[in-house]
């Protein structure tokens, strides 16, 4: 059996943040990029904006750019601020979707395509 | 500060918010009878007012806790922005008219003006992120608004983009953030005159993504995707709109991020981003005018045009970042030229296509029999965007070259080189344009009517286009005062 490593030794720092955020903005614009539905293009986004959130609070936390215990509130509040944006820009595009969807039948992007050369 | 000092640093933008409120609540009460065009012009008469009145008072400096800051450069674009939209909220009447909703296009259109002054004035990372989203939100909402097959489209490939995007641009403003642990402007400069060479490489990454996200607001290439099938979607009102103001709210922000956010053209990061906006300049160009070529549908090669007339101002924002000094007031110069212009030549087209039902480049035949006001200020635009003398364009494109080659960067010659080979190619589809109208022979030749309004509104775009291409030191002046406000 294997070594189990101590508790006080698994500390997790700013880098396992910084790379499981970046895995999720990855994987985010991959979907975003790649699927052809509108819906799930819009999911990719959403991943993006976590991820970005993500990143905020962790730096927010951790950064060695602040000085010992002076941890900046602007990181919280940013992403309270992208929380309600992200809120607000998926109930526009799931209504432009519905919009696309009751006259074209479809939100597949490829064939959303009346506007083309 | 007082509560009253911190509002009249915004006034411009919150007699616009305010105009948006009372435009949807006289709607509310009494639906088409409401005035709402007349609403909405007096809400942009009352922000130029403010804006006016900011400019001969000593109203300067940060308010909000330094969310925004009042300068001259936040002034100017200011009044370009309430300005062009003036002018699109009077020629947007028969429109509106012909639709069922029409007080939300009026609302919808003060809203995105009104954060595009935010974002004008906006020194905080925080500020721009929410001025950018609520003007790009009632963005996607007003191309979606004639519920046509097309113009649902265009609103949700413009959302899908858009969100996209912005989550690039945040994921930038996050590295940035985390970098320098503050949100502020100048706090951010202050950080990177110090910052040590080794995080050289996750600030590129923070740049490069910044670029990405402001690139799209500003259509350049290769964030262009979007720009074509959004112009030719949308109704004509908004495509006018978002082809001037919206510009010109995303290099307003972009210049003043790396002015004062990165400082200039004095950290270690200016070599690299003046490189990567000029190969964003070249790429517009190259795509935006070997797409027009083949065009027939006027708006969606007013789309292309567009694209290209971006990189050409971004070949004077790449000199900005090789040390410029003439760089940033060149681009607010072009901004400024390039609003009549293009306004000029949007408005011309839709009041054509009011009338006929037809967009096509083909049916603008014969032109100047049906419509001599039209067929005049069309040709006037064409030719200003081409760049040909005596219009504003002609001057604009020269100073904004100039300024380029005056940093004696070699690869900017380059770049300036493949401006003028570009010039060359944009003639062929404008002079094309130009040659059908006034050459060819109509097969339909009834006259076609335009609105008194509208009439205003073009010949206030052809004084500007002819003013300030006989006469640009005005408008020189203004722009030079307002970036040194930047340095």
């Amino acid at each position: 059996m294997p070594e189990i490593p101590a508790i006080d030794e698994l500390t997790v720092t700013l880098a396992h943040y910084l790379v499981v955020s970046g895995l999720v903005f990855g994987i985010g614009i991959v979907v975003a990029l790649a699927k052809r539905n509108a819906i799930a293009v819009l999911m990719g986004v959403e991943l993006m904006l976590n991820a970005v959130n993500l990143t905020l609070l962790a730096f927010s936390r951790f950064s060695s750019a602040f000085a010992e215990g002076d941890e900046p509130l602007s990181g919280h509040a940013f992403v309270v601020f992208v929380l309600t944006v992200a809120a607000a820009e998926a109930a526009i595009a799931l209504a432009l979707a519905v919009l696309v969807y009751r006259r074209q039948e479809t939100v597949d992007l490829d064939r959303v395509n009346l506007l083309r050369w | 500060m007082s509560l009253a000092e911190h509002l009249n640093h915004i006034g411009p933008a919150l007699i616009l918010y305010i105009g948006a409120g009372v435009v949807l609540t006289a709607d509310m009460f009494s639906g088409r009878a409401a005035p709402r065009w007349q609403l909405a012009v007096l809400a942009l008469i009352g922000g130029l007012g403010w804006t006016y009145g900011l400019a001969m008072g000593d109203t300067r400096g940060e308010a909000l806790g330094g969310a925004v800051r009042v300068d001259d450069f936040a002034l100017f674009f200011s009044f370009l922005i309430i300005a062009s939209t003036l002018a699109v909220v009077l020629s947007a009447r028969q429109w509106t008219d012909s639709i069922e909703r029409g007080a939300e296009l009026y609302a919808l259109m003060l809203i995105s003006a009104a954060s595009m002054v935010i974002l004008a004035q906006a020194n905080d990372l925080i500020t721009i992120f929410i001025a950018l989203e609520t003007t790009s939100i009632s963005q996607f909402v007003m191309a979606g608004l004639a519920r046509t097959d097309r113009s649902a489209e265009a609103g949700l490939k413009y959302l899908l983009t858009g969100a996209l995007s912005a989550a690039v641009l945040l994921y930038g403003f996050a590295f940035l953030f985390g970098m320098s642990g503050t949100t502020d402007l100048d706090g951010i400069a202050d950080y990177l005159a110090s910052a040590p060479e080794e995080q050289r490489l996750p600030l590129l990454l923070a740049l490069v993504f910044v670029l990405a996200g402001f690139g799209f607001k500003m259509a350049l290439a290769p964030f262009h995707a979007w720009v074509p099938d959004v112009y030719q979607g949308a109704p004509t009102v908004v495509s006018s709109f978002l082809s001037v103001a919206s510009k010109a709210a995303g290099f307003a922000v972009a210049l003043r991020l790396f002015y004062t956010g990165l400082g200039g053209g004095d950290t270690f990061l200016s070599e690299d981003w003046a490189m990567f906006v000029a190969v964003l300049a070249g790429l517009s160009m190259i795509f935006g005018n070997t797409g027009a070529i083949l065009q027939t549908n006027a708006k969606r090669l007013l789309g292309y045009s567009s694209i290209a007339q971006a990189g050409n101002i971004a070949v004077g924002f790449a000199a900005v970042a090789a040390g410029s000094t003439i760089g940033p007031s060149g681009v607010m110069f072009f901004l400024g030229t390039y609003a009549a212009t293009n306004l000029g030549a949007f408005i011309a087209v839709q009041a054509f296509a009011e009338r006929t039902g037809s967009e096509n480049i083909a049916d603008f035949a014969g032109l100047p029999k049906r419509s001599p006001v039209l067929a005049v200020v069309l040709s006037l635009c064409l030719i200003s965007l081409t760049g040909i003398p005596p219009t504003a364009g002609f001057i604009a494109k020269v100073y904004v070259f100039n300024g380029a080659v005056q940093t004696g960067h070699e690869w900017l010659i380059v770049l300036v080189a493949v401006a003028v080979v570009n010039t060359a190619i944009s003639a062929f589809y404008y002079l094309r344009w130009l040659r059908t109208m006034w050459l060819d022979e109509a097969e339909d030749d009834s006259p076609i009517e335009v609105a008194p309004a509208v009439q205003a509104v073009l010949a206030a775009a052809s004084i500007g286009v002819l003013f300030f291409g006989l006469w640009p030191a005005p408008l020189i002046n203004a722009a030079q005062s307002a970036a040194e406000t930047l340095l």
